[in-house]
């Protein structure tokens, strides 16, 4: 006969009375849901007061101003767009130009950061300094500044379109944008592209061999040749077989401007490399203060193991020093988003300005226009945190804390 | 929590108390003593702050002459510099009592954005400003140009109306200031600036040398630029309409501001009417039997205004054209005094 331990009672009772009101029993419970309904309250009073107000005053509210025509154009959209389209498409032309910015700024800001860094920690003095010196001289200069003098630099040192600086007159830089030849696609890109998603996934099968072989026998096996060979081979290969995956349209000039070929406006080169500077000089700090948060003895251990300065960065320092690290470096990846809004002072067409600006004052409804663009900023800003607290919980549990 | 929940019914208080704040503006105006005018960020002849911080222009005499009606004094003033994408949202919270801010007036303005448009002080039309180097002597061979414009204006439908209509192919580059986008033009990122004609003549001033720099002969749009004021403040429109129409008629009956009081004595029965010395035309309206001669006194008429702001006492040099009275071969036209 067996006996079983007698489990305790329930207590849904009491269980509820701690999740709602803590310590301060039934009162507490009480002061909680009243707090709840004076804020249903408030803000159900602040939508009614503001309905009620805009139809007393003849303004036009609600979102049917998105299926409206734009009748405005935009000098560089990611999809296709044109005047005739609604206002819900300038939306999306807004979004997708501010993430391109924000994306291509985080990754240059966070190489960039890295690197001075490391720089700053470095054991040659001039390194350190030069590093240094150029996180004081940036972080301490306002942004906005920053954005026109690197665009007013920018369009100040290049040339008309007419005297272009051509790059085998195929590549075209002036004032008007870098312009390069454009691929239109082939029939050969299906082959071309299936080649080397086999390459990409041979090469990644290769390396989990690899290091299946170093963990469990110790034998360290030379990987870089083969996936070299797969990577540019196969794919090499293909090309002979299937013909060209795409042909380049090159841009000639024609009227005022260069026609065929892409383009990269100055806006955009402006921006992204007044942001990537400012924020790498606060990810710089970030990364810093994140080694220097590692033991030194840790550094000294690996280095008394025979391993290389660089190699005991990598594989001991940065893992610990990163625990520390992506808290900062995730606000630094919001504020850079958030900062991409000051893009309206050199004419590149974020949301803010595209959207809250030239919709807003075409179609006056203030009120859902700043709470669409406030609602848009607010889900990139919660999804570039997941992303992290993601990455940072499975570091977490790779590193056993 | 207690304390926490008080204090927050308190900070919420006057946001939910607001309703109707708008109706009397006349008696909000005379209670602060000073009428709120939205005006531009720096426009030559329409509102433009000088050295000295004092604002003059077209557009500024139009506040200077409601503030005269009000106050009989024309200083009473306070200028509130907008951007073309804020302005309406400035009217509609009330920051501004009216918008006097080269602003065309247009169907969908005038109807969705809880405001109306108390008159038309300027005719105007968007044209294209270019580099005279570029050789170009008509709007119509502007393809495949870059086009710099201000954002948060008809100009910029406009624009992507008349390269449509005509099958060109253009590159728009929206700024939000119109300082940054005739400092773009002028670093060569735009081939061409366009705006309103009178914006042109009086950007081009700002520009390093003016003189290498054309207007193109093409006026691609209408574009009447008025006052306005917020919905639902029937004699506030009615005293900002009638200023306009003041200043018209002035003009009409050879009123000036240096004749205005030899003219008040004068007994012709519309004459008598306009000053006021026989009926109550001005306190129907809400202000004093003398309204008329405290406008001309303040600011002259129509007349006097254009030319001292845009016309030949300007910089501008902005013929009348369109802006001559009616009985001239112009549009300017103001209803009965009576």
């Amino acid at each position: 006969m067996s006996i079983e331990a007698r489990l305790p009672p329930a207590q849904y009772g009491l269980r509820l009375k701690r999740m709602l009101g803590g310590k301060a029993g039934w009162n507490g419970i009480i002061l909680q849901i009243l707090f709840v309904a004076v804020l249903v309250w408030v803000g159900y009073e602040i939508v009614a007061n503001a309905r009620s107000n805009l139809a007393a005053q003849r303004i036009t509210s609600g979102f049917g101003f998105l299926d409206n025509t734009a009748g405005f154009d935009v000098n560089q959209a990611l999809i296709s767009y044109s005047g005739s389209d609604s206002y819900s498409r300038v939306l999306m032309v807004g979004i997708l130009n501010t993430l391109l910015v924000s994306v291509i700024g985080i990754v240059l800001a966070t190489i960039l950061g890295l690197l001075i860094a490391l720089g700053r920690l470095s054991p040659n003095g001039l390194l350190s300094r030069v590093a240094g010196a150029y996180v004081e001289l940036i972080r301490n200069l306002p942004l906005l500044f920053q954005i026109t003098f690197w665009y007013l630099a920018v369009l100040a040192a290049l040339p008309g379109p007419r005297q272009s600086i051509s790059v085998f007159s195929t590549f075209f830089l002036n004032n008007r944008g870098f312009i390069v030849p454009r691929p239109v696609e082939e029939p050969g890109l299906m082959p071309f592209l299936i080649a080397l998603g086999i390459a990409i996934v041979a090469s990644i099968g290769l390396r989990y061999h690899a290091r299946r072989e170093l963990f469990l026998r110790g034998h360290v096996i030379r990987i870089w040749p083969y996936v070299l060979g797969l990577l540019i081979g196969l794919p090499l290969i293909v090309v002979l077989i299937f013909g060209a995956p795409v042909v380049f349209e090159v841009p000639v000039l024609k009227g005022f401007n260069f026609a065929g070929g892409s383009r990269i406006i100055p806006e955009f080169v402006a921006l992204t490399l007044a942001l990537t500077m400012y924020t790498a000089s606060f990810i710089a700090e970030v990364v810093r203060g994140g080694i220097l948060s590692v033991h030194k003895g840790q550094m000294e251990a690996g280095l008394s193991l025979g391993l290389s300065r660089g190699t005991v960065l990598r594989l001991i320092v940065v893992p610990q020093a990163l625990r520390v690290i992506l808290p900062p470096l995730t606000n630094q990846y919001l504020n850079l988003t958030k900062n991409s809004s000051l893009a309206v002072a050199i004419g590149y067409p974020d949301l803010v300005s595209v959207f809250a600006g030239t919709t807003m004052s075409q179609t006056g409804q203030a009120i859902e226009i700043i709470a669409i663009t406030m609602g848009v900023y607010l889900v990139i800003s919660l999804i570039t945190s997941a992303i992290m607290s993601f990455y940072s919980w499975r570091l977490g549990k790779r590193l056993g804390a | 929590m207690k304390r926490v929940t008080l204090a927050l019914t308190l900070a919420l208080a006057p946001v939910l108390a607001s309703v109707g704040a708008h109706a009397e503006t006349l008696k909000t105006v005379k209670d602060r003593g000073m009428l709120a005018c939205g005006v531009s960020q720096g426009l030559p002849g329409f509102s433009n702050p000088d050295d000295k911080g004092n604002w003059t222009g077209l557009d500024v005499d139009v506040c200077r002459a409601v503030a005269a009606a009000i106050f009989n004094d024309p200083t009473k003033v306070k200028y509130v510099p907008l951007s073309a994408k804020d302005r309406f949202t400035a009217l509609q919270s009330g920051e501004v009592d009216v918008l006097s801010r080269n602003t065309t007036w247009t169907l969908s303005r005038d109807t969705s954005l809880g405001a109306n448009f108390a008159g038309i002080t300027y005719y105007d039309g968007q044209g294209f400003m270019v580099k005279k180097a570029l050789k170009v002597n008509s709007a119509l061979e502007l393809n495949s140009a870059s086009v710099c414009v201000q954002t948060g204006t008809t100009t910029e439908q406009n624009l992507a109306d008349y390269f449509k209509a005509n099958k060109m192919k253009y590159e728009v580059i929206a700024f939000a200031g119109a300082d940054e986008t005739v400092k773009a033009y002028e670093s060569g990122r735009c081939d061409v600036f366009t705006t309103d004609v009178s914006g042109l003549y009086a950007e081009r001033l700002k520009l390093a040398n003016p003189a290498d720099h054309v207007v193109l002969p093409e006026v691609i749009s209408k574009e009447p630029l008025g006052p306005m004021v917020r919905h639902g403040d029937d004699q506030w429109f009615d005293i900002v309409k009638w200023t306009l129409f003041g200043l018209v008629t002035a003009e009409e009956m050879g009123v000036t501001q240096a004749n205005v009081d030899e003219m008040a004595k004068s007994d012709k029965p519309d004459f008598k009417r306009a000053f006021g010395t026989d009926g109550n035309l001005g306190e129907q309206l809400g202000l004093t039997k003398d309204w008329f001669s405290r406008i001309v006194k303040a600011v002259g008429n129509y007349g006097e205004m254009y030319e001292r702001n845009v016309g030949a006492g300007s910089k501008l040099q902005i013929a009348r054209g369109l802006n001559q009275l009616w009985n001239k071969g112009g549009l300017q036209y103001a209803p009965p005094i009576r």
